[in-house]
């Protein structure tokens, strides 16, 4: 028996390090293509260089290029994926809905509202940047949806109704905001903000996306055996043993806290949320305890290959990422539902 | 080892869906818990089983109000069964019975061949064991049910309460369902729409009418020509069979019903 416990552990252990090691691969490849193509071999000598200081001779350049652009943007990348992919896991299987997906608790449109209030209207007269205002935007968007749903009773479609709703509310704002007072030029660039963003990020967004992402994975992860409960319903979940309401206000609190970050960073990337966590199911199936990770690690290696390809794809031009995502995210899913009903 | 109900109360908004219920559940019986649509079963029984909090009142396991005892103790003494449960999930019986050893379960004591034999077992006293890898929505409705109450079995409970059982099955399947459930070692409580299996099953039957306990005895004591009148709204006859027990025999005829319609809305 204790043979067996410790080749499950086992197996764990080496899933667990496989997974590492195709993250870190995937970051470093992301960090060695672009419109200078720079080898492997200087990308693993400039991480090596930066983080044990192992004093490899690199081109300064290079390694300009590779650790205070490619690298810390590859990172955030990788954050926002596996913190879309997580938020989208928990809230379908807390809400029972397989639509559900962060940005259905309004959070992206509050954002925006927040993002463009900043840098439109100049609310907080230059102290902070458009990514505080897309910060408290998001949290005024989500409070407000919380009321709603809690006013409009108890049961998961209270929430995906009020979410619609705050959504809706907060993108006519945006709107409004955009038409009304920004120039073209303006206009232009909070386009690109809003479908999602990578070009300006950089090691302090890295040191806060990433923290966000391991402790929300580790929150998630915790109560990876309470999300299976939710299979029958919350009733069901109550009768087996789990807090019902505790553990709705953490687990959709942290999704909320990883999606505004994120958000706030990236702008809003569309269809990581909604497509990854359907994607891992896929393959293992819908255990919690395999499914967190999985689409964690699935909407990292996504955002991060998406992120390449929007640099690459049009010479000379960055396309926004949320396009990309699009572009990939629906054609993926629609191959998903028609494969997964011939399974059914 | 006792579980009961002390002037128990649970409302929507201000909608009183449960008045003033006591009950205390005997070890080791069957309880059928009757009544008409909308009399207050399904709330009482999900206050029964702890999942609701009585808004007035105090619901007791072991003497102990249940907000005191904690979600996962109660989790492991009562399983619960509720009308209708259902998944999108792609998931196999075995996996839905799994789900079972939720309230055992945690960091320190992770899933272990104990978990694995239990699961099995559960599954065997439903006559689903062959059926373990089998996909949830490929299932019929009455292999469903039976699913459901293994995964109560696989929390290992000393209680079952089960909110009416028997729905939307055909008659085989229900009266093979609650033989099933009768010759489990656990104490039941079960709502029941057809009063004929009550009369069949049931050691005590409890009997509601907006939302109120209105009876509770032996199902000689409830099931009266007189109570079906009046809280029910039929006329009918109570045969006893040779072997004892108790058969409802219905009587339909037109100005009868209305009568006995209208005097209970008058009533009410």
């Amino acid at each position: 028996m204790i043979a067996l416990l410790s080749s499950v552990t086992g197996r764990r252990t080496s899933a667990a390090f496989a997974a590492l090691v195709l993250l870190g691969l995937s970051l470093a490849f992301a960090a060695s293509v672009g419109e200078t193509s720079i080898p492997l071999k200087t990308v693993i000598d400039t991480i090596a260089n930066h983080v044990w200081g192992a004093g490899h001779a690199v081109d300064p350049i290079d390694e300009g290029i590779i650790w205070n652009y490619r690298l810390s943007r590859a990172v955030v990348a990788a954050s926002c994926g596996a913190a879309l992919a997580l938020s989208g896991a928990v809230l379908q299987a807390l809400l029972r809905n397989a639509l559900a997906d962060p940005y259905l608790l309004g959070i992206s449109a509050g954002a925006s509202t927040g993002a463009v209030s900043v840098a439109i209207l100049g609310v907080g007269a230059g102290i902070f940047g458009m990514s505080v205002g897309a910060f408290i935007g998001s949290v005024v968007a989500f409070a407000f949806v919380s009321l709603l749903a809690l006013q409009a009773g108890r049961g998961t479609g209270a929430i995906i109704l009020a979410g619609i709703a705050g959504a809706q509310l907060f993108n006519a704002l945006t709107s409004f905001i955009v038409t009304k007072s920004a120039s073209a030029e303006e206009a232009r660039g909070i386009m690109f903000w809003l479908l999602g963003n990578l070009s300006g990020v950089r090691w302090p967004d890295a040191s806060l996306a990433l923290p966000v992402t391991i402790v929300g994975l580790l929150v998630c992860l915790w109560h990876a055996r309470a999300l299976d409960a939710f299979t029958f319903g919350r009733d069901s979940a109550a009768s087996l043993g789990v807090p019902v309401r505790r553990v709705y206000v953490i687990l959709i609190g942290i999704s909320a806290l990883m999606t505004a970050v994120m958000v706030s960073i990236v702008g809003s990337i569309g269809f990581v949320g909604l497509v990854i966590p359907h994607a891992a199911r896929f393959f293992v199936g819908n255990r919690h305890g395999l499914l967190l990770p999985l689409s964690a690690l699935i909407g990292a290696l996504f955002l991060v290959g998406a992120d390449v390809i929007s640099r690459v794809i049009v010479p000379g031009q960055v396309l926004p990422i949320g396009v990309i995502t699009a572009l990939v995210g629906a054609p993926a899913f629609a191959l998903i539902l028609c494969h997964g009903r011939v399974l059914r | 080892m006792t579980l009961e109900l002390r002037n128990v109360a649970w409302s929507v908004g201000f909608r009183k869906i449960v008045r003033d219920v006591s009950l205390r559940v005997e070890p080791g019986e069957f309880l059928g818990v009757i009544g008409p649509n909308g009399s207050g079963k399904t709330s009482m029984m999900s206050v029964l089983a702890g999942i609701r909090a009585p808004s007035d009142g105090v619901a007791l396991l072991d003497d102990q109000p249940m907000g005191k005892v904690g979600r996962r103790n109660l989790a492991r003494r009562i399983g619960f069964v509720e009308q209708q449960a259902d998944t999108i999930d792609r998931i196999t019986v075995r996996e839905a019975v799994s789900l079972g050893r939720t309230p055992y379960l945690s960091l320190l004591s992770p899933w272990s061949g104990m978990d694995d034999e239990i699961v099995a077992n559960a599954l065997e006293s439903v006559a689903m064991g062959g059926m373990a890898d089998r996909i949830w929505h490929t299932l019929s409705g009455g292999e469903k049910q039976r699913v459901h109450i293994a995964r109560a079995l696989a929390q290992q409970p000393d209680y079952l309460l089960l909110d009416e059982p028997t729905n939307h099955l055909d008659i085989r399947h229900q009266l093979g369902l609650l033989e099933l459930v009768h010759d489990l070692p656990v104490t039941v409580v079960a709502a029941l729409h057809d009063l004929n299996h009550a009369a069949l099953f049931c050691d005590r039957i409890a009997m509601m009418d907006g939302g109120r306990l209105i009876a509770i005895g032996t199902p000689a004591d409830i099931l009266t020509s007189k109570n079906l009148r009046d809280v029910f709204g039929v006329e009918a006859d109570i045969e006893t069979a040779s072997d004892g027990r108790y058969h409802i025999r219905y009587r339909v005829g037109g100005a009868m019903d209305m009568d006995a319609e209208t005097k209970k809305g008058r009533v009410a």
